[in-house]
């Protein structure tokens, strides 16, 4: 089809191109991703399934409000580097968000085809742009203004801190990003595992940001290594961006919490993807053993479907979502739930772990459930999951992973108290600017939202990017300064 | 890449490295640690630190070659480089003028306890320092330690070298004689830990211990060294590593610590091999 000459009806009479994946069977035993992107053809038809609204909604239901209608008009036309480069004029990390955003709770929710039809797959058509930019070897570095002789401190290399260091040198200034553990990346590298983003494209956009100038320095911990106060006075920083993360998981706070057997959704998914545990001895460092276990994750966000998935790729015979509401509450994508349930991963619902049980070796042996039923909606919107009195039974598990959150690293607020928290220990900030009550300092991402998704935190990045910029420059309209 | 800037064996098996760290020689204070990552596959492992020079730009560390990793460390000469290393790292030693304090190091707890020790006695308290070991070979830092205490005792088990005995019945002996002691630190292994608790604890002696359970990023983030304290779940890393010695649970740590026996042994032996194709060991 021509697609000058398409028609509305034509466009409407595509099917929404469907990403080949990998089979199940096949990828219960390999770490490579599972989806394996669109053709040129298929992502062509794809793009002509958009109708190119004039009032294109789609826009405002993505976090750093990318052109999507243009990049996909681009993508029709055959234009495939044109569209990846429209898209990095609002998304640094293409190639990550097309992975794993959230497409069908934002821009794909609000596609005006949503209602009728299914929404255009404005997700795979970014993660296609922008892959096949890197793949023919096409990434254009941006031209960097004239420098400001401006300093600027980024603590933690996360999705926050990565966009935020990548508009602050664009705009002239120098940036240093802190980075707590021995890689960069954070959650990039540590949590999100290989088969839903492939390490390879997060190490590529880390060297296109050294390519810019970006200096990165690892093994630092900000309110260890070195404080807020002394990036400002020793090291001679004129602002300081914090994009740390959620930094401490949660227990359940149930007997036998502590069993051996009983990890965090943080420790495991750590071992596994940044110290690469999966491949012991090679690696040294080891995890707990799945082949033939029983695995149980508690919890039904995306961080535990990263987890059960990753047990069954250890080769766990059972491996269990346990979750205390239904399907319908689940906070994981649709998308990782659907691939879960291809995969074997076994869901137990409306159930609630009271206590663990263990041997006397102390090793975990199972897992006393309550079952549930659902109430009123409670606080978050959600039905609340209430008891049903006597229906506990047990679970035999050899493994338990709780994932059920992160609460926020204390270092910083130990370390300077002058940034005010919440009683949840978040950071507060002015949502317009992400400025922290201390001069100079901003924070976004995880540490001001607690656990949320990496576009959120990218977002935060960008605006407080661009507020730095405007302090540090004068143009900022703060009543101080005048 | 961080330098050894030297490496001297202290007895067999233990060693001295000297590292180049500024920042973190500049930062850290008695108490606190480092994750160390030997090299590029290698796994991160907490270890104390046994002192700086803020100068030079160097910390040191003690460290007794037990499973692949450390061995692996102790293997380096002055000269070369490891990886990775990142602190300091867990609440700094809680100081102050406690009136006598008492320090106890069982094996290569002593290079742990010995910072401390030297806090103690600048803070003003009279310290007394109770070092154990198997044997006189094992015996480490003898000079460092009699030259921050009032008082200085080694004990071994085989009686080759000072009191003939373990750390707790010299501990024993002190209060028995009546003296007013009202601080006990005790870093070792576990059971001499647990044991040195059992003396105090009678007496209600306000006794500190430093744990030493298995961590992977040392700063929070993965609660793999979760202990249990007073009947609640603590995080070693942040909330310690020192904590109040009557209230640990220390069957739970010494379980937890067993957490990957057959990995490390096996990741052990793998490295003893290829040292020996190598002809090292």
């Amino acid at each position: 089809m021509n697609e000058k000459t398409i028609t509305t009806k034509e466009r409407l009479a595509i099917p929404r191109q469907v990403m080949p994946a990998q089979d199940p069977e096949v990828r219960i035993h390999n770490f490579n991703e599972v989806h394996l992107g669109y053709s040129p053809e298929a992502a062509i038809l794809e793009a002509q399934r958009c109708i190119q609204c004039k009032d294109p909604v789609c826009i405002k239901g993505c976090p750093v409000n990318i052109k999507i209608d243009e990049f996909i008009k681009l993508i029709a036309h055959g234009d495939f580097l044109g569209a990846a480069r429209k898209i990095k004029e609002d998304n640094v990390l293409p190639a990550i968000c097309g992975r794993v955003c959230p497409q069908e709770d934002q821009c794909e929710k609000t596609c005006v085809l949503t209602k009728k039809y299914t929404p255009v797959a404005i997700g795979n058509l970014e993660r296609f742009a922008a892959d096949y930019e890197r793949e023919t070897g096409n990434v254009e570095l941006p031209r960097v203004k004239p420098p400001t002789g401006k300093k600027v401190a980024v603590i933690g290399s996360g999705p926050a801190g990565l966009s935020c260091a990548n508009d602050l040198i664009q705009l002239g200034h120098a940036v240093t990003v802190f980075e707590a553990l021995h890689e960069l990346g954070g959650v990039l590298m540590y949590g999100i595992p290989e088969f839903r983003l492939p390490k390879e494209i997060v190490r590529t956009e880390l060297e296109g940001l050294k390519k810019l100038g970006v200096q990165f320095v690892t093994n630092s911990v900000v309110g260890r290594s070195l404080t807020v106060d002394e990036l400002f006075e020793e090291e001679g920083f004129d602002a300081v961006f914090i994009g740390v993360g959620a930094g401490l998981p949660w227990f359940m706070g149930i007997t036998g919490e502590n069993l051996l057997g009983v990890y965090s959704a943080n420790e495991f998914l750590t071992r596994v993807n940044l110290m690469k545990s999966y491949d012991f001895p090679k690696h040294d460092t080891p995890v707990f053993n799945c082949k033939g276990k029983s695995v149980a994750v508690f919890g039904g966000g995306n961080t535990a479907m990263d987890a059960v998935r990753t047990a069954k790729r250890l080769g766990a015979e059972h491996a269990y979502i346990v979750y205390r509401r239904s399907m319908a509450e689940m906070p994981a994508r649709e998308e990782e739930i659907h691939h879960a349930e291809k995969e074997g991963i076994e869901f137990l619902l409306l159930m609630n772990p009271v206590e663990f049980i263990g041997n006397d070796e102390q090793w975990l042996t199972g897992v006393k459930l309550l079952r549930m039923e659902l109430g009123e909606p409670d606080d978050s919107g959600r039905r609340k999951p209430v008891p049903i009195p006597g229906s506990e039974f047990v679970l035999p598990i050899d493994m338990a992973i709780v994932s059920i959150g992160n609460g926020s690293n204390p270092l910083i607020k130990q370390t300077t108290p002058e940034i005010e928290v919440s009683r949840r220990d978040t950071i507060v900030v002015d949502i317009n600017t992400m400025a922290t009550s201390k001069e100079n300092v901003y924070a976004g991402g995880d540490i001001v939202t607690g656990g949320a998704t990496v576009i959120l935190a990218m977002g935060a990045g960008r605006t407080a990017a661009k507020a730095i910029h405007e302090k540090l420059m004068g143009t900022d309209r703060g009543f101080n300064e005048w | 890449m961080y330098k050894i800037v030297s490496a001297i064996f202290l007895a067999e098996n233990i060693k001295k490295i000297e590292i180049e760290a500024p920042r973190i020689a500049k930062k850290r204070k008695a108490g606190q640690f480092v994750m160390i990552r030997v090299g590029e596959s290698g796994e991160r492992v907490p270890l104390t630190i046994a002192g700086s020079d803020p100068e030079k730009g160097t910390i040191t560390i003690i460290v007794q070659g037990m499973g692949k990793t450390t061995r692996e460390l102790n293997s380096r000469e002055a000269g070369e480089t490891i990886n990775d290393i990142v602190g300091p790292l867990g609440t700094p030693s809680h100081v102050e003028n406690f009136g006598t304090a008492v320090s106890i190091g069982g094996g290569v707890g002593t290079a742990i306890a010995y910072p401390t020790a030297a806090a103690l006695k600048e803070a003003g308290n009279y310290v007394i320092t109770i070092n154990g070991a198997r044997s006189k070979e094992l015996v480490i830092l003898e000079n460092e330690m009699k030259a921050v205490s009032d008082e200085a005792y080694i004990t071994t088990d085989d009686g080759s070298c000072g009191f003939h005995g373990f750390v707790t019945q010299k501990l024993q002996e002190l209060i028995d004689s009546g003296r007013k002691i009202d601080y006990v630190l005790a870093i070792g292994p576990i059971p001499m830990m647990k044991a040195v608790a059992e003396v105090t604890r009678p007496y209600g002696i306000r006794t500190v211990v430093s744990l030493n359970p298995i961590m992977v990023d040392g700063t929070g983030m993965c609660g793999g060294c979760r202990v249990t304290v007073g009947g609640e779940t603590k995080f070693a890393c942040v909330d310690g590593p020192e904590f109040d010695a009557h209230l640990v649970d220390y069957k739970n740590l010494s379980d937890r610590n067993k957490l990957y026996l057959p990995e490390e042994q096996q990741s052990s032996e793998g490295f003893t091999h290829r040292c020996r194709l190598a002809g090292k060991a």
